[in-house]
């Protein structure tokens, strides 16, 4: 970093333009975001880890699951993904920085004013939001506690800075690739983030207006959500899904760039099927427009309502296993090792297809009659957000750590962190398939004792989970201080653009736009 | 700040004592139970075999897709294998892996489609029962035959702060369940009085929200006897856990009978809540209530449980003004585990409960309450 | 320094920033589409709270079918009113009007403004429903102890498909009082 010029310290952060800055500051802000939510899912899972109510009363442990997802979707999980985004995009298409440097600043510095909102509120008379992440009316609404005001100008920002990111990342990938650098010639992962922009600036503002709308109903006397007045509950759960199902793929689709990235560079061997996995990527984004009453099917639609969106959710199983496919195809006849990332990236692979298997399940309207709103669900969407997101994001981090700060993570430790959270991950969320087919139902603090033993063995898991993320963390803090030199490749012939900076790359990259050669374009 | 300490004390010497759940009781308990249950109607049936029959199809791809990897990861590990393969496009293996799957999801659709239909069959039934859903239990109203209760978790608190053991249908005991014929189609209209709830039993396969303002409807036809137990399946509060439901399904003739009981007491329960009553009758009524109601927390003797559950004996409340002590019967405390049975129980028993209350263990007030007055109360409270 | 073009930027960002615009606007317009999409599907067995005449043929014979029609009475966040139907049950003819009264007394020591919500089960059902006179399209006053007989006009249309024998209409009554001034936003 000897030739830039920019402030240090604090002010260095604050007046930040710098991509790699400000990427890091989203990675960072995740991990914190990621630890908080973590602990409010322990705090949920030592209230399970017996039948009786021993830790919390009921109205806390629901601010728990309520804070907990809003957290971890908003908090940790995108954010994570922007700041993915923002150190590589530029890297990756030889762009000299975001297109929109100022804008990305307030993009990021908005969000930590959005959380100290939202979790300010647990302190409040009435304590936080306790009605689920996914906030249906008219328990958010007139039944609300007080701090319901505050969750909606939180949520008010952090779609702002959603969309502000997102159309910075659009612009910066339309107005930015160095010359040579094709569409159909960019990498997967910047592929998937440039759709998943796109999926931001439709949904989030619909999400924006579903909680403008609930500030009407609360204080304006409105009733959008209300029978009293003409409106309908249900209304609030179609406009809610409308954003959150494609919300949903938001949360993956980046990983799916980042398992694209990391599986042929370990394989040694290009991507298998690089057309059809921007095709499936497209289509599944399209379809996820179109199935989000999938969530509703108990909500008494119309038979034809139940026939159409179980239809178009199973077929989203048919990009869905395209992408798996062919990353099985490109690991076949490969040459693998198996480094950290890729631990990741298989097991992303293996354990998202798990979550997969049970989304296609739950797609079965009349099955979902009794999957529907059970630990099933729960043990799905945390199949699909764990090792789907999370650990896409950690392979991320893994993979190109190095890049970043110049220094090699100790491999070992990095293998110990992957199996301790392999293991307790699947023994946290694996049991909860079986207790939700036999009925147990979510969100609740207590349960009955038929379900004791494997809420037990849950509670363990999750423990084991989050201690092995501190461990991760005191991964990243050895390589940053003591990590070994890492070159500018890292690994054995990797494949884009950032791997022909040094480790790490100077302040400003790219300056001068590179040489897009056959050997940095995908396909190769 | 939100952590109770007290039941965590005790609920420490309780687990240190190895009262957790008690060996007799768990040898009857369905235990790690790892499927779906078949249920007792024909629907609940045909969604079991669905789930079956989609688990096999995922089960079957999963051995092949995680084979390959698992043969992919052992074979071309670069220990065995040096060089790696060059390929990165097959049009017709694309084409395969498209078109496969989406065949396989077409066979899945249609008998599903088939169960749907069924499930919304919408010709007439030979009962009619609206479900209402309720901050934090259920009512229900069997539509012709005056027949309508409330039906409320009766676990004890006790049991829930680990101060007593917990029996096998700890959670899923009501203090009236629902009774239904075998055999017969039963029809339930489902609906809600203040937030959304899910009115769910998993043996009959019907799950359906309850939302306020409209009506939703379900049915099952119950091929076998039994005691069927469910839950909210929809977040509605605080105490979305401990509303459970029960369902009693008898031959035709036990119903007919239950029906005829039910609707006797019903009759008498409205001639009694007109009439004025005696101070004793009001304390003999109420000493019932107190121990179907009461009891659990505040211990017989009225003196409570130190440091879970405050005593009754000789305190502000039960010694204090009448309008207090009625406001914190009807209304509850908020906060702590004292409900609101303003809407759980009859305004005659609630009389009756809070004259015995003051009447009883040395409290001597003897003063009372009719049950006109606690409706009056409770009409009052609205405005 | 690359110099990035400006300008295509700019249109991006502008193009961006307009589907955002339009996005959030789309999310209000998903309310009346979401009504579009009610009346045409039955969704929630959402009835119209406006009269609805029906428009006969001339020369149209009143179908012979009969149904079942029955009536609920719901008292919202438990309204302190008494409410109920007349009558549970009516056999209807298809094609027919009838008329049946819901009874409204007000049980407690104020007066009370309430409007009534009607439903309709199964969902389907609602559209072959008109109603010509329901005391649901104006909200409702009564004075402390007060009670009132309220009409429902209505007609089953003959196009009510086969498979439905049964019929059921339900009103829900909310508490409006304080609300004086709101009117109903939406029907």
């Amino acid at each position: 970093m000897s030739e830039s010029h920019h402030p240090t310290g604090i002010k260095r952060w604050l007046y930040t333009t710098n991509h790699k800055d400000i990427g890091t500051l989203y990675l960072w802000f995740s991990f914190l975001m990621f630890l908080v939510g973590g602990v409010m899912a322990l705090v949920i899972r030592a209230e399970l880890f017996q039948p009786g109510l021993q830790l919390v009363e009921p109205n806390f442990f629901n601010q728990m699951t309520t804070m907990h997802g809003l957290i971890m979707v908003f908090g940790a999980v995108m954010p994570a993904f922007v700041g993915l985004a923002n150190w590589m995009i530029p890297l990756m298409i030889g762009a000299p920085d975001m297109a929109l440097p100022r804008l990305n600043n307030l993009s990021f510095w908005i969000l930590p004013f959005a959380f100290f909102m939202l979790l300010s509120t647990l302190f409040m008379p009435g304590g936080a939001p306790n009605f689920g992440w996914t906030f249906y009316a008219p328990l958010s609404t007139t039944y609300a506690p007080p701090s319901v005001t505050y969750f909606i100008f939180a949520i008010h920002i952090m779609g702002a800075s959603s969309i502000l990111g997102s159309i910075n990342i659009i612009a910066t990938i339309m107005g930015m690739r160095a010359p040579g650098m094709g569409y159909m010639k960019m990498p997967l992962f910047v592929w998937t983030w440039f759709i998943t922009a796109y999926l931001l600036i439709a949904v989030m503002p619909v999400l924006a207006g579903a909680v403008t709308m609930m500030l009407i109903d609360i204080h304006f006397g409105g009733s959008f959500f209300s029978a009293a007045g003409g409106g309908d509950p249900v209304l609030f759960q179609h406009i809610f899904w409308f954003f959150g199902h494609p919300e949903v793929y938001i949360m993956i689709l980046p990983a799916f760039g980042v398992a694209s990235a990391i599986i042929p560079t370990f394989a040694r061997k290009p991507l298998f099927g690089y057309h059809s996995m921007v095709y499936a990527t497209a289509s599944i984004a399209f379809l996820s427009f179109i199935v989000w009453a999938h969530h509703m099917f108990t909500v008494g639609m119309p038979l034809v309502a139940e026939g159409f969106f179980m239809f178009s959710t199973m077929i989203i199983a048919v990009p869905t296993g395209v992408k798996i496919f062919n990353w099985v195809a490109t690991m076949w006849r490969g040459s693998m090792t198996f480094e950290t990332p890729m631990l990741f990236a298989v097991a992303f692979v293996i354990l998202f297809t798990i979550g997969g298997f049970s989304g296609l399940m739950l797609a079965i309207a009349p099955a979902d009659f009794q999957y529907h709103d059970t630990y099933f669900v729960v043990a799905h969407f945390h199949y699909v957000l764990v090792p789907g997101a999370i650990f896409g994001i950690m392979a991320a981090v893994y993979f190109w750590l190095p890049k970043w700060c110049g220094k090699m993570y100790d491999e070992m430790m990095g293998k110990v962190h992957f199996w301790l959270s392999f293991i307790g991950l699947n023994v946290t969320f694996f049991p909860m398939h079986f207790v939700g087919l036999a009925g147990m139902p979510r969100r609740i603090p207590d349960y009955a004792l038929q379900f004791a033993d494997f809420n037990m063995i849950s509670s363990a898991g999750a423990f084991l989970f989050g201690f092995s993320q501190v461990f991760f963390l005191g991964i990243v803090l050895q390589t940053i201080l003591y990590g070994k030199k890492a070159r500018s490749e890292v690994w054995d012939n990797p494949h884009g653009l950032e791997w022909t900076l040094p480790s790490p790359p100077p302040y400003h990259s790219f300056t001068q736009p590179p040489q897009v050669t056959m050997a940095h374009a995908s396909p190769r | 700040m939100h952590i109770n300490l007290n039941t965590l004390l005790l609920y420490t010497g309780i687990m240190m004592s190895g009262a957790f759940i008690p060996a007799s009781v768990a040898e009857e308990l369905p235990r790690w139970q790892l499927n779906m249950p078949q249920g007792v109607t024909e629907i609940s049936r045909d969604i079991y075999g669905l789930h079956m029959a989609v688990l096999w199809v995922c089960v079957v791809i999963g051995v092949i897709v995680f084979g390959a990897m698992f043969i992919s990861m052992v074979l071309h590990h670069r220990s065995r294998n040096k060089e790696a393969a060059t390929f990165h496009e097959n049009f017709w293996v694309e084409v395969a892996w498209t078109t496969i799957p989406a065949i396989i999801l077409i066979i899945l659709f249609i008998p599903s489609m088939r169960t749907i239909s069924q499930m919304y069959d919408t010709q007439a039934a030979d009962i009619d029962i609206l479900v209402t859903g309720f901050q934090w239990k259920w009512k229900y109203e069997y539509l012709g035959e005056d027949v309508k209760f409330f039906s409320n978790l009766s676990t004890p608190s006790g049991a829930i702060y680990g101060i007593e053991n917990k029996n096998n249908h700890y959670l899923l005991d009501v203090d009236e369940p629902l009774v239904v014929p075998l055999h017969k189609k039963i029809r339930f209209l489902i609906t809600a009085n203040d937030v959304l709830h899910a009115w769910w039993v998993p043996a009959f396969a019907v799950k359906q929200d309850a939302i306020p303002g409209f009506i939703n409807e379900a049915w099952a036809r119950i091929e076998e006897p039994g005691t069927y137990r469910g839950q909210c399946a929809e977040l509605c509060g605080k105490d979305h856990g401990f509303m459970p439901i029960v369902v009693k399904a008898v031959s035709d003739d036990e119903y007919r009978s239950w029906l005829a009981e039910r609707k006797r007491q019903t009759a008498q329960e409205r001639t009694l809540m007109a009439q004025q009553f005696s101070l004793e009758q009001l304390v003999e009524r109420g000493e019932k209530v107190y121990q179907s109601q009461c009891m659990v927390c505040h211990n017989a003797n009225g003196k409570g449980i130190p440091g879970a559950f405050p005593s009754l004996v000789g305190t502000a409340i039960s010694t204090g003004l009448m309008n207090d002590h009625i406001d914190i019967v009807v209304n509850g405390r908020a906060g702590t585990t004292m409900q609101a049975f303003g809407s759980q129980l009859s305004p005659l028993d609630l009389a009756a409960v809070i004259t015995y209350e003051r009447n009883a263990w040395g409290n001597n007030m003897g003063d009372m309450v009719q049950a006109i007055d606690i409706a009056r109360f409770i009409n009052d409270a609205k405005q | 320094m690359q110099a990035p073009d400006k300008k295509r930027i700019h249109a991006i960002v502008i193009r961006s920033s307009l589907i955002t615009v339009l996005m959030f606007g789309f999310g209000f317009a998903l309310v009346p589409l979401y009504d579009v999409f009610c009346d045409l599907t039955g969704l929630n067995g959402k009835v119209s709270l406006t009269p609805i005449h029906p428009v006969s043929t001339p020369g149209e014979v009143p179908d012979v079918r009969q149904i079942q029609m029955q009536f609920i009475a719901i008292n919202n966040e438990t309204l302190p009113w008494e409410f109920a139907p007349r009558e549970f049950s009516l056999p209807i003819q298809l094609g027919k009007p009838y008329v049946t009264h819901y009874r409204a007394k007000n049980l407690s020591s104020r007066s009370m403004t309430v409007q009534a919500i009607p439903s309709v089960s199964p969902g389907l059902a609602a559209q072959h429903l008109s109603k010509m006179e329901c005391f649901c399209f104006e909200q409702q006053r009564l004075e402390a102890g007060e009670e009132m007989d309220m009409a429902v006009r209505f007609v089953v249309s003959p196009s009510l498909p086969q498979s439905f024998s049964v019929m059921t209409l339900s009103y829900t009554l909310f508490d409006v009082s304080d609300k004086n001034t709101t009117q109903l936003t939406r029907n």
